[in-house]
Order: C-alpha cells, then sequence, then structure tokens
C-alpha cells in the first residue's frame, strides 16, 4: 500500500560500481601474482567494487548513497538498475560475491548506514568486478579465477555475466533436531558411517565409549549432543596425543606429553609463576602491581584454506585468549612459515594456493587485526620451505596485563547467570575443531567451506572496551573459540552445571538449527559468568559500548548440561562424561637416531666455496632476507610503548632480535624473544628444542631483559602422531624442551600443540611439515634505558663474539644452500653449560652501560650476523684475519649460545674477562661502506644491501 | 606556579584506537582529557560544549569499511553537527589526527571554503608503518605556528595521499594551509609532500602522522643514538595547549 500522494517505487535491487581513477593497487596484485600460476597473455587489470542494495530506492536514496559512498577526487560510481547493461569491456568481466553468511564489515557498516536514514532497504551486499584484457585458455582462466580473483571456499563468481547478488535473509526460524536411533550407535557399520558423515572425527575406542553412555541412558544422542561430544574430544580441544600414555620403543613413559612439561614447571617452582598450563592462558607476576597473561596460538588449516581469513581470525582467537584470562591485551606476535615463494605453478598439489598467495593473504589477515583492534603486532619470524607448501603454518601470540588478583577465575555458582557479549553466532566456523584435526586433501576446501572464519576487529575491540576495568562484575570469563559455545559453556559449567536457552543467541542470520547454533565458531563471542546482582551494570557497560549482551541461562549446582531450544530440552547431558568420558589414548613412538659424532672437518662443497659468494648467498635466502615489508605492514608504534622495535637502526630497515615493551610513564618493562628452527627439527628434533629455547632466551638476553627470570610458551606444530617416528620426534622435541627449561630454569607456562599438519597428494603420498616448534620466551626488563639493539653504533667500535665455534652443519642455511647431505652435515649442536653464567655475565654487562649493540648469532652463522649488524647501522665492518681451515667454520657453522657485542675499544679486554665463556674481538667497526671478511675478501656493504632486501 | 589545565575533548568513534596516545600527548601537553564516544550523542555535546581543545583520534572508525573516515564523518553530522559548527564557531582548534584527519576532510571542515582534498590509498597500495621527518611550514596553523624543528614521528595507515586539484592547490599554498610536509621520503605518494593541513582560519589541522607517539624522548627508535626533545611531537601538543591557556 502507498501513502497517497508518493510516487510508487518497486522494490528492486539497485548495483553501484565504483572504481578508483588512479590505478587500484589491488589489480596490480592480480598482475604481480599471474607469472606464480604460469599463465600468460594478461595484459591488463582493472578491480571496481560492487554495492548491492534491494529496496524501494528513489533517486534521492541513491544520490545520497553515493555521496557517502564516493569520493569523486579518488573515484567513480556507475548505478546499474534493473535491466540496465553493464558496459562490455574488450576482455573478460568475472564478478565476485561473497556466500551469504560470510563476515562482511562493508555489509554490516551498509546496514548500520540504511538503519541511521531508515530507508526502505531489505537486502545489502558487496562484491568485486574485475576487467582483464588478454587471451587466456579457458581453463587457465577458471584456474586464474580460484588462484588470484577469489576463493572458492567463501566467494562466488559469474564471467561475463551478472553475478545475483545474495541477500541474507534477515527473518526467519530453524528449530530441526535430529535424533541418533540407538541402534545406530549399536551397529558398528552404521556407527562409522556416521562418524564419517558428520565429521566426527573420533576413534574406534571413543565412538565405543559414546556407544556404552548412550546404551546406559537408554536413549539415542540429539544430533546436538553427539557433535557436542565430538568436538570436546577432538585433538584441537582436548590434547589427546598430550595426555596420551605413550610407549617409546615399547617402553612406557612415566608421563604424557603434557605431564613431562607441567612437571617440568613444577620443578624449577620460579617465584614469579602465577598459573601455568591452566585455563586460556600463562598468568606471571615479574612486579607485584601486574600479572602478565601470555598465549601463543596456531591456525594453520583455516590459513590454508583461506590465508586472510585464517590469519586474521588466528589473532582475534589468541586475544580472545588473553581478554578470557582476565587480562588487557598489549601486544601481538607473529611466527609463519610458507613454501618458498619462488616455487612453479607445476609443483603445486592441486587444491593448493601459490605460497605467495598464502604469504600475501597471511600477512594481510595479521595485518587486518591487529592495526584495526588497536594493538601493535611486535615480534615474530617468517620461514620459507617446501615442506611449509600444503600446510603453512600460522602462530599469533598475545601478551595481557592486569592488576593482581584479577587473573583469579572463581568457580561459577548456582544462580549465576550464563552470559554472552560479543557478536552475533552465524553459521561460520562449523566443525572447527574437529576440522583442524583432520590430515587435509584437495577436497579439503570444500568440506571446510563452512568452517572458515573471517575477523571483525572492531566487534572484539569493543568487547575488550567493555571488559577492561569491568573486573569486578564477572565470576569468571572464557572466550569462545573452536567448538563455540558448546566448548566455552561446557567448560565453565564443568562441576557445576548449567542450563541454557539456546533460542536467545542473537543470530547473524536466521534458519541456523540447533546444532549449528550451539557449535558455532562464529568469531568476537566470550562467555562469563556473572552473578545476578551485576548483571544489570555489565549491560550497561555494554550498551555504552554498543555491545550485545545475551543472558542465556543459569549455572545450576547439578553437574548437569541442559540445552533447551524452543521449549524442548535438546541436549542432557552429564559433564563428567563430557569431560572425563574420552577413554585416554595409548600410542606407540619410534625414539629418533640423529647423527651425533661430530665431524673433523667442514663439509667439502661447503669448504670449497669462496666464504664472499657463500655470505651472499645466505643474505639472499628468502630465509635471511630484509622482512621490512612484511614488518611495515604491522601497526609496532600505537600504545607508544614498543621502547625496542622488530626493525631497527637510523633508516629503520634493520632487524631487531628481541622486542622491549615498556608503558610510556614507566621504567621497567618486558621482553619478548622467539626461537624457531625446523632445519634443525629435521636433524635431530631434541636438540632442536634445545636449541630453539636458547634462541629465545638469547633474543631476550641482547636486548637486556633479565635472564634468570625467563618464563616460556611451547607451540609445537607437526605431523601425524599416529605414525610412530612422528611422535617419535614429537616426545624428543619435548624432551630438549625440558631439558633446555631446566638449564635455564625457565618455566613453561603455557603451549599448545598443532599435529596432523600434513597433505595427502594426488599421488596419495604424505607431505608433513618439518618439526616445528616455536619457543616465545617473555622476561622482565628492570631498566628501560638499559636496553640495546643490534645494529653498529659507531666506527672504531670493536665486535666481540661470546661463545664456542663449533664444528656442526646440521640444519644449518649454508649447509641447505651447498647441498651438503652426508653425516658430516648432520650434527646439531648440544648446549654448552656455561650459558646461564654466560647470559647473566651480559645482562649485567648491559646493565652497566658497557655493551652498545647486540646481536645474537643464528640461522646462517657468524659471518650472517656481522653483516646484519653492519647493515643495519649504516655502517662497515672488518674481521680480524683467520687461518684458512678455520675461516669457513666461524662464519657460517650454526650453534647455540653464541653472541656478537658491539663495546668500545679499550673496554674489550674488560668485558671479555667478565664473561666466563670463550670469547674475542672478531671484527672492528669502521665508517668505510665494505666487509672485509677474515680471509682479506671485500664486500661492498651496497652489494650484501641489495642481495639482502632482495631487490 | 600552576598552570591553568585547558579542556580538550577526544571524540572517539567504534574503532578508533589511538585515544589513549592522543590522550596522553595532550595531558603531557598541559590539557585535561575528556574521551566521548560520538553514539553517546548527549554527554559529546555536553563535554563539546566545554572544550577547549577538539581532537579527532585515529583508528579505524568503523573499521574503515565503507572507505576511511565516511561513516565518522555521517555519524558526526548525524548526531553532532551543532556541537562540532559550534566549536568551530567558536574558533575552538580542532586536530585530526589520521583517521581524524580522513573524518574532518570528508566532514568538510577541512580544508574548507569548499575547497576539496581527498586521502587516497597509499602509492604502494599498502599500509605501512615507520618513521617519517615532518617540517612545519605553516605560520597561519596555530599548531605548527613557529615549529622551528622539524618533528620525527610514525606513520600507520594505508590511506594516507594526499589528492587535490591544480586550483586547490594554488589555493592552499596561497593561504599557507599546508601546515606539514614530509621531508625526505614520502611515505605514501602525497600531493607536494604534504602530511597535513589547516583550515583557513588556521585553527583546524589535519595530519597523517601520529605525533602522539612521539612525547617521550625514549620513543624514538634510536633514541640511544643521542636523541634530543626538539624532535618530539609533543611540541604540536602544546602548541595547542598554549594558544588557549
Amino acid at each position: 500500500m502507498t501513502v497517497s500522494g508518493e510516487p510508487t517505487v518497486r522494490e528492486t535491487v539497485w548495483t553501484l560500481e565504483i572504481s578508483a581513477r588512479d590505478p587500484d593497487p589491488r589489480a596490480g596484485a592480480v598482475l604481480d601474482q599471474v607469472p606464480d600460476l604460469g599463465v600468460s597473455g594478461i595484459e591488463h587489470v582493472t578491480v571496481a567494487d560492487l554495492i548491492h542494495v534491494r529496496g524501494r530506492l528513489d533517486t534521492e536514496i541513491r544520490e545520497e548513497l553515493t555521496e557517502v559512498l564516493v569520493d569523486d577526487l579518488l573515484q567513480t560510481g556507475t548505478w546499474y538498475g534493473p535491466g540496465d547493461h553493464v558496459g562490455e569491456s574488450s576482455g573478460w568481466r568475472v564478478d565476485t560475491g561473497l556466500h551469504p553468511g560470510v563476515t562482511d564489515a562493508a555489509t554490516q557498516e551498509l546496514w548500520r548506514l540504511v538503519e541511521s536514514r531508515s530507508w526502505p532497504v531489505t537486502g545489502v551486499a558487496t562484491g568485486r568486478r574485475y576487467r582483464i584484457d588478454g587471451t587466456i585458455a579457458p581453463k587457465d582462466r577458471d584456474r586464474l579465477i580460484a588462484a588470484l580473483l577469489a576463493n572458492p571456499i567463501i566467494e562466488r563468481w559469474e564471467v561475463d555475466a551478472t553475478l545475483e547478488a545474495a541477500f541474507v535473509p534477515r527473518e526467519g526460524a530453524g528449530d530441526e533436531v535430529v535424533t541418533i536411533p540407538l541402534e545406530t550407535l549399536i551397529d558398528p557399520e552404521l556407527l562409522t558411517a556416521l562418524n564419517l558423515e558428520r565429521a566426527l572425527a573420533l576413534d574406534e575406542a571413543e565412538l565405543e565409549a559414546v556407544r556404552d553412555h548412550f546404551v546406559e541412558l537408554g536413549r539415542g544422542p540429539t544430533d546436538l549432543e553427539i557433535e557436542m561430544i565430538a568436538q570436546t574430544w577432538s585433538e584441537h580441544c582436548s590434547h589427546k596425543t598430550f595426555r596420551a600414555r605413550i610407549r617409546i620403543d615399547g617402553i612406557e613413559r612415566s608421563d604424557s606429553l603434557l605431564g613431562s612439561l607441567r612437571a617440568c614447571t613444577d620443578g624449577i617452582a620460579a617465584p614469579h609463576v602465577v598459573s601455568a598450563f591452566v585455563g586460556n592462558a600463562g598468568i606471571v607476576a615479574f612486579t607485584p602491581d601486574r600479572t602478565i597473561a601470555l598465549k601463543c596460538e596456531t591456525h594453520n588449516h583455516p590459513s590454508a584454506v583461506e590465508p586472510f581469513g585464517g590469519a586474521n581470525t588466528g589473532v582475534g582467537g589468541v586475544i580472545r585468549d588473553v581478554l578470557g584470562a582476565a587480562h588487557q591485551p598489549i601486544a601481538c606476535t607473529d611466527v609463519l612459515c610458507f613454501g618458498r615463494p619462488d616455487t612453479d605453478h607445476r609443483d603445486l598439489p592441486a587444491g593448493v594456493f601459490h605460497p605467495r598467495r598464502v604469504a600475501e593473504g597471511v600477512v594481510a589477515g595479521i595485518a587486518d587485526y591487529g592495526n584495526k583492534i588497536g594493538l601493535p603486532t611486535v615480534a615474530g619470524a617468517v620461514l620459507y620451505d617446501d615442506g611449509y607448501l600444503a600446510n603453512p603454518l600460522v602462530y599469533a601470540g598475545c601478551i595481557g596485563v592486569a592488576p593482581p588478583g584479577d587473573a583469579l577465575q572463581k568457580t561459577p555458582q548456582p544462580g549465576d547467570r550464563v552470559v554472552v557479549i560479543g557478536g552475533r553466532t552465524g553459521r561460520d566456523g562449523l566443525r572447527g575443531a574437529t576440522f583442524s584435526s583432520m590430515t587435509m586433501d584437495a577436497t579439503t576446501g570444500d568440506v571446510a567451506g563452512a568452517s572458515v572464519q573471517i575477523g571483525d576487529p572492531i566487534t572484539e575491540k569493543l568487547v575488550m572496551d567493555v571488559l577492561v576495568g569491568a573486573r569486578h562484575l564477572y565470576r569468571t570469563i572464557t572466550d569462545c573459540g573452536a567448538g563455540g559455545l558448546s566448548s566455552a559453556v561446557g567448560e565453565m559449567a564443568e562441576g557445576v552445571g548449567c542450563e541454557v536457552e539456546l533460542d536467545r543467541v542473537p543470530l547473524k542470520y536466521p534458519g541456523l538449527v540447533p546444532w549449528e547454533i550451539w557449535l558455532s565458531e562464529a568469531q568476537e563471542r566470550m562467555v562469563l559468568a556473572v552473578a545476578p546482582e551485576h548483571l544489570d551494570e555489565l549491560d550497561e557497560r555494554c550498551r555504552h559500548h554498543g555491545v550485545e549482551l545475551t543472558d542465556l541461562g543459569s549455572f545450576t549446582g547439578d553437574g548437569r548440561l541442559v540445552v533447551r531450544h524452543g521449549g524442548r530440552r535438546v541436549a542432557d547431558l552429564d559433564l563428567g562424561f563430557v569431560h572425563d568420558g574420552r577413554p585416554r589414548r595409548e600410542l606407540d613412538a619410534e625414539a629418533p637416531n640423529p647423527t651425533r659424532t661430530v665431524p673433523d672437518a667442514t663439509p667439502a662443497v661447503i669448504a670449497t666455496r669462496s666464504p664472499r659468494d657463500l655470505l651472499l648467498e645466505l643474505l639472499a635466502h628468502p630465509n635471511l632476507g630484509s622482512r621490512a615489508e612484511i614488518i611495515r605492514r604491522y601497526d609496532h608504534e600505537i600504545r607508544g610503548a614498543t621502547l625496542r622495535r622488530p626493525l631497527v637502526g637510523p633508516h629503520g630497515d634493520g632487524h631487531g632480535d628481541g622486542t622491549v615493551l615498556a608503558e610510556p610513564l614507566e621504567n621497567h618493562g618486558l621482553a619478548i624473544g622467539i626461537g624457531v628452527n625446523p632445519f634443525y627439527g629435521l636433524a635431530d628434533p631434541e636438540r632442536m628444542a634445545m636449541a630453539v629455547v636458547d634462541e629465545a632466551i638469547r633474543n631476550l638476553v641482547v636486548v637486556g631483559a633479565d635472564p634468570t627470570r625467563v618464563v616460556l610458551l611451547d607451540n609445537f606444530s607437526w605431523g601425524d602422531p599416529r605414525r610412530a617416528s612422528t611422535l617419535g620426534e614429537l616426545v624428543a622435541a619435548v624432551d630438549g624442551c625440558v631439558q633446555a627449561a631446566e638449564i635455564f630454569a625457565a618455566p613453561f607456562v603455557s603451549g599448545k600443540d598443532s599435529l596432523n599438519n600434513e597433505f595427502t597428494g594426488a599421488d596419495g603420498r604424505r607431505q608433513s611439515v618439518p618439526p616445528t616448534l616455536v619457543i616465545t620466551a617473555v622476561a622482565p626488563v628492570p631498566d628501560a634505558a638499559a636496553t640495546v639493539t643490534p645494529e653498529t653504533i659507531r666506527p672504531g667500535d670493536v665486535i666481540l663474539a661470546v661463545g664456542e665455534v663449533g664444528e656442526t652443519w646440521g640444519g644449518s642455511h649454508a649447509a641447505m644452500i651447498s647441498g651438503a647431505s652426508g653425516d658430516d652435515a648432520r650434527v646439531v649442536a648440544p648446549l654448552p653449560g656455561d650459558l646461564p653464567a654466560r647470559y647473566r655475565a651480559v645482562h649485567e654487562l648491559i646493565r652497566d652501560g658497557l655493551v652498545l649493540a647486540a646481536h645474537d648469532v643464528s640461522e646462517g652463522g657468524l659471518a650472517v650476523a656481522l653483516a646484519e649488524m653492519a647493515l643495519a647501522g649504516g655502517h662497515g665492518v672488518v674481521c680480524e684475519p683467520l687461518e684458512d681451515d678455520g675461516v669457513h667454520r666461524e662464519l657460517f657453522a650454526e650453534g647455540p649460545g653464541r653472541l656478537l657485542l658491539e663495546v668500545s675499544a679499550d673496554d674489550a679486554e674488560m668485558v671479555l674477562a667478565r664473561i666466563p665463556s670463550p670469547g674475542r674481538v672478531v671484527a672492528h667497526v669502521v665508517a668505510d661502506e665494505t666487509m672485509t671478511l677474515p680471509d682479506g675478501s671485500v664486500v661492498a656493504m651496497g652489494e650484501l644491501a641489495s642481495v639482502w632486501r632482495q631487490k | 606556579m600552576t598552570r591553568r589545565q585547558p579542556r580538550a575533548v577526544v571524540l572517539c568513534a567504534p574503532g578508533t584506537n589511538r585515544d589513549a596516545d592522543v590522550t596522553l600527548a595532550l595531558e603531557l601537553a598541559g590539557a585535561q582529557v575528556q574521551r566521548v564516544l560520538v553514539t553517546d550523542a548527549d554527554e559529546a555535546t555536553r563535554q563539546m560544549r566545554q572544550a577547549e581543545l577538539v581532537v579527532v583520534a585515529g583508528g579505524f572508525s568503523y573499521a574503515d569499511a565503507l572507505g576511511a573516515g565516511r561513516l565518522f564523518a555521517v555519524e558526526l553530522a548525524d548526531r553532532l553537527g551543532d556541537a562540532v559548527k559550534h566549536a568551530v564557531e567558536r574558533e575552538t582548534p580542532i586536530l585530526g589526527i589520521c583517521n581524524g584527519f580522513q573524518t574532518l576532510v570528508r566532514l568538510g571542515i577541512l580544508p574548507g571554503a569548499q575547497r576539496r582534498v581527498a586521502l587516497g590509498h597509499n602509492e604502494s597500495g599498502r599500509f605501512e608503518c615507520r618513521w617519517v621527518t615532518l617540517e612545519a611550514v605553516s605560520q597561519r596553523c596555530i599548531w605548527t605556528r613557529d615549529l622551528t624543528d622539524a618533528i620525527e614521528c610514525p606513520i600507520a595507515h594505508g590511506e594516507g595521499r594526499f589528492v587535490c586539484d591544480d586550483e586547490t592547490w594554488d589555493a592552499l599554498v596561497k593561504g599557507d594551509q599546508i601546515a606539514l610536509r614530509y621531508r625526505g621520503d614520502n611515505p605514501n605518494g602525497s600531493r607536494g609532500d604534504v602530511a597535513g593541513i589547516c583550515d583557513p582560519s588556521g585553527l583546524v589541522l589535519g595530519l597523517m602522522p601520529h605525533p602522539e607517539n612521539h612525547v617521550l624522548v625514549r620513543q624514538h627508535p634510536v633514541h640511544h643514538r643521542g636523541g634530543t626533545e626538539s624532535s618530539m611531537g609533543l611540541a604540536l601538543f602544546r602548541r595547542g595547549v598554549d594558544h588557549v591557556s
């Protein structure tokens, strides 16, 4: 019905095409990556944004929309109404759009605009339009679209035709609940089929435990119940392998892997550990005025299938872990492992993105979340290896602070409310926990479709604003991560019980059935136990910040989980069974047998090369080249507390070692160091773990942190632990971690394992990632003024090398680039016994102001480390001459514990005397822009810089 | 002698994230600071009425999902239009940093008088965070007048390329409205190395870089090579506070 006098405007769909007047960088990025696919013939690409609006849109509304969405100086905008013909270009056109329901900030903000203006609009959606000139075979065209223009998992497209906008319905309901007949559980064949059909990823013993439980109850489970059990019992949520009983070479280990790490921490009994291996994050206190929460997570499988969204939500997830430990997040870290950027497209397994696309998407995803939520991304590493081609790894870490006492999580009391705050629930991320616990193959993208999430950092920022300073309003808190509400509410109610009204959960769109609501891994949600008397104040606080709060039900005290939907009981489970009913896994491991006989000479393929050429080739290696372009895409300055940065030197392009954070008006702070070395892992997993713990701690030492109060996080990314040799390597790495932690009296406070990082290729061959352990080390910095960076400071100074030079080449980059692969290139060095004393001495020297610059010697060895210092400082270095047979060993062998210190020439002798370890002057800082190697060869710093910057 | 502390209001939208940083800078410069949310229009209006300085802080308002600063400008116009107008009429100095600059441009306050400028995506096509050197060039702008030393501070943006047509450019130069220029590296391809501009009155300044992240000597990345106070971004906030003290 139309009000008389108003002209009738019919409901139609209008599309606004917005193009940049200047070349759009997204088009440039596509052109840049076309050669990676082995595709030629593309001459020109343009990209435009599409805004679809359904409603009764008169000219006035369209003009107002144009005014907001199109900036005349930068863009042009064209409206297409029903029947309007999209102008043809000379080439072909691809319209893309998100699958309905995929999180999209632009759609959300369009709704905000539409609602604030009360326009008669019933649907909004976004998309992109590519116009491509050039001749290309149809099969290449489809490959190009799926590889570069859109991701089939989250997007749809049409070629040379208009893609109909997929509007998300805003009303409707879904309430279907399927009860699985008990007979299905009892029949082994049907049970196996159910396991596959629902992607439960349970093993035989676990399925039997489920069967027995329901047989005892005398009823079949609802779909919600079985899905909840599968998520709770997934590797991702329950860490079956780390809790398993393990027989190594037939002998049973006394502790599980988790048990070993816990026992190590208990044995060290460090007074600054507040809580370890409990809850969402490790908690420590270096000063009486605050506690610090630390956590590192992986988001590997999601990043493989949707690099941007996977990495994006990885960051969002680990930030929520810190919020879920009742701390205020202050900084993020990231460690990334990709296939080699120069991978030939013919070597790409089917269904796998080119590593450059993966890297581009992952880096953009990390930058997007951290930059938008307003947390500095301050430390990390990037590694490239063929072993990560099909399984990229994304480690995201977060650190937070809280006033003392806030961290204490109290058990919910009967009568407390079950409250969820933050984003709405959609079909995103269903079965994510089981998905991430499975091996991937070419079809993984198809089945994983629903498990991919896209983040919404602004909503999480608002949740953070609500929670900071609101500790008195809730009893306990946890984040909604893998398993969604099922896992968050289920864990919180353990030992207490709760009743939840599922139809109160606010949905992004209608149509979700109860089990989907309960399991959804929609991002940016936190679950809180709130005493009834605090509910109104918390609600008021949420309203002020524009955050949605929902009271889902109450904690009961009867130990049962009851979920209702539309008045029906859709789950009634004993939480004791959900959390403790899983049979403990028993696994067999085969201990690795690494080569440990130190060779008496440098491998010939290394020794016969000129040191100058080796150095240039090492600096050009993707693992050792400049990271400035990646690091600059992360805001590391926000909060004004990043005192020692990931980029250093007068030109801000040298690499820092550890990062130092100190609140602007405080004189003490903390440092973060990271260690990772999968190349050692392939050679000797146990010594790798020790070396990696050492590297993380050394990164702290060289910036000025206190090496006697280090705490550690362990993150393992491994292959399938059901293979005895793979599990054996994992056991060896855990043992190495424990030994190193004990040497440094540095306890582990939290950790996470991501197993099954494997891909089955078309040929049926399984490819596993190399053993990749990431250690994050954190220690207090007693005096912010007594911190240093690696860049050379002053010509005339000397550089001291501290630590012994070994003849070990296992996993060294010199061995890798030279093709050294015999027994003489497999040994990884053990940790020298004097390291704690060595690091204490260096720490005191830095505090006394005697060290002007400090750097650790890591991948590439001493030559690379010296070059890095000089490149960052804008100087040259002259190495002390050496006898012929020692040059390669000195310059390129790798081993733990080595440090470079720049000191005044006058202080050199005194400084060396204060360090209870081997050490000597290895080089002089010079103003002359050349590097003179110990064999007398000379290389211009400009030449080193150009290979290092890789352009 | 205790100096009078002028009242500064920091305007935030959902997604503003450098509000704490600019609050510290204003406090160190001698102001007392109130942070208000544009979504809390009543409180924001009340605070704006008493404000002696107004700062639109940086961040990603509304995720910049429809373009940088665009929805923030719409919301400011819809909810606080009168309050902003009164502040301008009362000759209250206004500062927009990064996303705040983008917002003031979209709001039509900068550069004023119907001239049109825009902030496009960086020439590199990427968000970039790095340190830059800024030269204060405008004597009209109360925030930069008499600043003789170059300011060093970080940028952290993806859409900071200053764009305008020739006619606007000539008018801006003639009107002494180019407030800050990048010295040396131009990080985003801005026309004329422009980092910030002011309105014809000189009271309203918008800039892309973050002087609020260099308010202590030790915040400079190479302060250990001999940092000085003279290159701190704090100088800019002091100019604003001094102007109203």
